[in-house]
């Protein structure tokens, strides 16, 4: 169980400011390589965005929907046995617009399967494309766009734009402007062996990382808002919280990399070259939910456990995003995904614009609310017919719900756009013992980014502390 | 440490990263990464175990010094001739 603040110390090795996905694994990185560490949360729960909530006996995930194979060698790695061995797939992804309707395991060969018979592309160009994106790295060229990747090798075809693209914007906000090597990296990650989940849910996956955190002794305090970052003689000396100091000689902030900078280190900390780079980052969109529960003996039929939806025409990065989007996907948590909770529940996504919906009166935005929630269940009904009269529990997030429930910056929900990464890798340059953790550059976001970056960002904080 | 032992070290870290890695067939003038699907992230753990089994700080312009055991012995050699 995590302590409230009076029981931490004075003094630490490192603070973790912010326990999201990335916070933790640095946190168990870091106690893994013998340094004290503190990780500090502002909010009553651990998990950042890798969260859930309890309403009348329903419990909803708000970010568990599927990530790629990757995640099993990863918490094999640098998380526990127990963990690696709750991850399951899911097999059932479901596409359904004006365009196309579908099923398919996600991978490269369903992938090939599908785009060969039922999209009739020549098997050498899908062949050249797979090997095009599984070879594309970080290093590589930044100035080719999606798009421009989408037309070279299915030129003028939309809908398979959309089945290529669709699912990677739920997953990391990215859209066909944004360079070719993020959507390579994320896309073949996925294509590897398919779509996973966390069997037991993201309470289950959280209560056992922090057990282990604890197992190895790191000190986790809750309603422990860092106010700021506390930086002397240009180096980083520890953090102020709930109006006390805590020193260390390295911070890691696993808050969002534009709040470290502006809010919790202060501009006056950083040079003018710097800064200009850290104005330029793009933060990335937010989102809505809706979240729906289903009666205690309500069942339906298993449709699928993640269905891409859209009664847009074609696919649009743009429409994506539109407040009254007709595009959006279906989270379905059937009973198996909690063995012994059986419950069914919905979790409806779309992206969304922080200021959409920061600009409306409070009756509008209430307004809005009840419209989002009326919308998804129409478009629900059409896979779940009569599903109105098992539901109990309905209720919508809005770009404003994630902002206040993880500070970051328009309550993105996927950290920032490409340039952001090149910022967040570099501020240890800047302030010596600052370090940032989090969704940055599209390729380090989601769950297995989150918890690779802590990985590589734990390298470094290491050889600092180890240096000084 | 000789050179036989480093490569045993080398060695023993990876069979943490993978405890299924089989050495048998290993050439150790080629490229680990190949003949062990060695990811980016596993290179990654071979610097951080070898920081905190023998306090080594390798800067990451050296990381492909690391690219096969042959090289990883000729560049470790004099870094952990104390050890």
């Amino acid at each position: 169980m995590p302590f409230s603040l009076d029981k931490a110390a004075d003094s630490y090795d490192v603070i973790v400011i912010g326990s999201g996905l990335g916070g933790l694994t640095t946190a168990k990185r870091l106690s893994y390589c013998s340094h004290k560490v503190l990780l500090l949360e502002f909010h009553h729960q651990l998990g950042g965005l890798a969260t859930w909530f309890k309403r009348k006996g329903h419990i909803f995930d708000i970010s568990l929907h599927g990530f790629p194979y990757g995640m099993v060698k990863t918490c094999r790695k640098y998380w526990t046995k127990e963990i690696t061995e709750s991850i399951v797939q899911l097999k059932n992804i479901v596409f359904d617009n004006p365009q196309f309707s579908l099923k398919t395991t996600f991978d490269r060969v369903d992938f090939t399967t599908l785009l060969n018979k039922k999209f009739k592309i020549p098997q050498t160009i899908i062949d050249r494309f797979f090997v095009t994106v599984a070879g594309m790295n970080f290093y590589d060229d930044q100035t080719m766009t999606t798009r421009e990747l989408f037309e070279e090798f299915f030129p003028g075809r939309t809908d398979v734009h959309r089945l290529l693209m669709e699912p990677i914007t739920y997953a990391n906000g990215s859209t066909l402007d944004d360079p070719a090597i993020t959507y390579g990296i994320v896309f073949s990650n996925f294509m590897n062996k398919g779509v996973f989940t966390f069997e037991g849910g993201t309470d289950k996956l959280i209560q056992m990382m922090t057990e282990d955190l604890e197992k190895n002794g790191v000190m986790i305090c809750t309603n422990a808002k860092v106010d700021r970052i506390l930086v002397e003689k240009g180096k980083v000396r520890g953090v102020e919280v709930n109006g006390r100091a805590i020193t260390a000689p390295a911070v890691v902030s696993n808050s969002g990399i534009t709040n470290t900078i502006y809010n919790l280190a202060g501009r006056d900390v950083f040079s003018g070259d710097f800064l200009e780079k850290a104005d330029a980052i793009r933060v990335n969109n937010s989102s809505c939910q809706v979240y729906i529960g289903l009666k205690k003996d309500a069942v339906i039929e298993d449709k699928g456990d993640l269905l891409f939806t859209s009664t847009a025409p074609v696919f649009d990065s743009s429409e994506l995003l539109d407040m009254h989007t007709r595009s959006k996907t279906f989270s379905v948590y059937y009973p198996k995904t909690r063995p012994g909770h059986d419950r069914y529940a919905i979790v409806a996504s779309m992206n969304s614009r922080y200021d959409d919906w920061n600009t409306l009166s409070p009756v509008a935005y209430e307004t809005e609310k009840k419209a989002l929630i009326e919308r998804t269940l129409v478009d629900l009904n059409r896979y779940f017919p009569e599903i109105n009269e098992k539901i109990d529990w309905l209720e919508a997030a809005t770009p404003k719900t994630f902002n206040r429930y993880t500070l970051h910056t328009h309550g993105t929900s996927f950290g920032t756009k490409f340039e952001g990464l090149a910022v967040s890798r570099s501020i240890f340059k800047e302030v010596p013992g600052l370090f940032h953790v989090g969704s940055v550059g599209i390729i380090m976001s989601g769950w297995l980014g989150a918890i690779n970056y802590g990985v590589i960002v734990s390298n470094d904080v290491d050889s600092y502390i180890r240096s000084i | 440490m000789t050179r036989d032992d480093i490569k045993d070290l080398i060695l023993e870290i990876i069979k943490d990263i993978d405890e299924d890695a089989d050495f048998d067939a290993l050439q150790s003038d080629q490229p680990l990464r190949d003949q062990l699907d060695l990811d980016s992230m596993d290179f990654l753990d071979i610097v951080m175990e070898l920081r905190k089994r023998h306090k080594l700080q390798i800067p990451e312009e050296d990381y492909p010094q690391l690219a096969s055991l042959d090289s990883c012995v000729n560049y470790l050699e004099p870094l952990l001739k104390n050890a």
